[in-house]
């Protein structure tokens, strides 16, 4: 397929692709391209200048901080999140990302940065308390999960500025749960718990951005009977708006919503 | 816009090139390089007949830019019989009839490929778990993982 008429440039530090980024309205930053590639295909994006980052070799790699949190550059592939063990949901979500070639280039920065209310990582972010750390011109910030995700394909990321890293706080009692349109594809609704201290939920694919669903936390409090949580998460739905489509409808999903995030507390118990 | 004088390795030689930022690593290997064994199946990133081995891995070629693989390995389907004679994976193929139409088999061969050097001996799970992106609309995948696992043994 013929792509627009598009500029390319291959910054050698993250430094020159801000400033590429900063310098070009038209700008987008190329990571794996397992999205971005395609919707410039369907024209759904027409960036006038690629900054493509696979030199930046700091972006890429998982880092044991020590204290049980873990940092994870932006050009992190799927791939290498399998392959690791620092934090055993992060590779368990990747695996279940779309096939191998996708893992093998597809990143976890892009999954977050174009965040398409189906992407697998943003509720499972939420869940975990993860915090992004970006870099632009100004110099760098760090924004919390509830504060990143700001609407469909939406982020804090503003125009010339960078995802740098992703630090997941200690931890490790995790779940993931998702209704997909077929094994590995799609995710229908998503629900991502994790329970160190107090338990964190998000749900996926239910609205714009990941919500947090904080009334099902505070009912469950520290009570992580089977009981308790199926009876917590019997409302759930009444609280979402999700929207409808060929895959399900609305209320098939409010459905999903309170099934899936039970699976997903219960997961997170089960872990050692 | 953007043209660029790419060298890259394909199938073992150094190739030089002036590709447009736009143009598909496919259309690249195919209509630059003449390699067309790497077939354009939905040309969306979906059925996996354009896969190749980028630095070492499989990857679909219809997601990357042939000016991204500028520095880069590729090797193509047509990497594995380089001296005219079949590989045992490629035996394994026609002697399970692992393909009808063979569209998708250069991306299917690549993907066992990419399975086998990474793991040479896995399970059907793993098999099939490796073909994944990998769609075939004629055998149903039987063969397709039988004649993976001749290999595999």
């Amino acid at each position: 397929m013929l792509l627009r008429e598009v500029e390319y440039a291959r910054p050698g530090s993250v430094e020159e692709a801000i400033r590429l980024l900063a310098d070009n309205d038209g700008a987008r930053a190329l990571a794996g391209g397992q999205t971005l590639i395609n919707v410039m295909k369907a024209r759904a994006a027409s960036p006038d200048l690629l900054v493509d980052l696979q030199d930046l070799r700091d972006l890429r790699g998982i880092r044991d901080l020590g204290n049980g949190s873990v940092e994870i550059g932006a050009m992190t592939t799927y791939a290498d999140l399998v392959a690791d063990d620092a934090r055993s949901i992060l590779g368990e979500v990747a695996a279940s990302i779309a096939d191998v070639q996708v893992r093998n280039r597809g990143t976890i920065g892009g999954n977050v940065c174009s965040n398409d209310p189906t992407n697998h990582f943003p509720p499972l972010l939420v869940a975990l308390g993860a915090r992004f750390t970006i870099v632009g011109p100004g110099g760098e910030r760090e924004v919390s999960a509830d504060d990143f995700f700001l609407g469909v394909y939406l982020t804090a990321v503003g125009p010339g500025e960078l995802l740098r890293t992703i630090t997941i706080p200690a931890g490790g009692q995790d779940g993931f749960a998702a209704v997909t349109i077929g094994r590995d594809g799609t995710c229908i609704v998503s629900a991502a718990a994790s329970l160190n201290g107090g338990a964190r939920i998000a749900i996926g694919c239910v609205d714009a951005v990941p919500v947090r669903a904080r009334e099902l936390e505070e009912r469950i409090g520290h009570d992580l009977s089977e009981e308790n949580v199926r009876a917590a998460a019997a409302s759930l739905g009444t609280m979402l708006d999700p929207p409808s489509d060929v895959h399900a409808s609305a209320d098939y999903r409010r459905h999903l919503a309170g099934v899936l995030a039970v699976r997903a507390v219960l997961a997170a118990k089960e872990r050692p | 816009m953007t043209s660029k004088r790419i060298s890259l390795t394909v199938n073992g030689e150094v190739v030089e090139y002036d590709v447009d930022a736009r143009r598909l690593l496919v259309h690249f290997l195919r209509d630059d390089l003449d390699l067309t064994g790497t077939h354009v199946g939905c040309d969306t990133g979906n059925c996996g007949a354009c896969t190749v081995l980028y630095n070492g891995v499989a990857a679909k070629s219809c997601m990357l830019l042939a000016i991204q693989a500028d520095g880069a390995t590729v090797e193509t389907v047509e990497s594995l019989a380089a001296d005219g004679e079949l590989t045992p994976l490629q035996q394994a193929f026609s002697a399970n009839h692992a393909l009808q139409c063979g569209y998708c088999t250069p991306g299917m061969l690549m993907s066992a490929k990419h399975l086998l050097d990474t793991n040479p001996h896995p399970s059907e799970d793993e098999i099939r778990k490796a073909i994944q992106g990998n769609i075939c609309r004629c055998t149903g995948y039987v063969n397709i993982v039988e004649a993976i696992k001749s290999v595999a043994k």
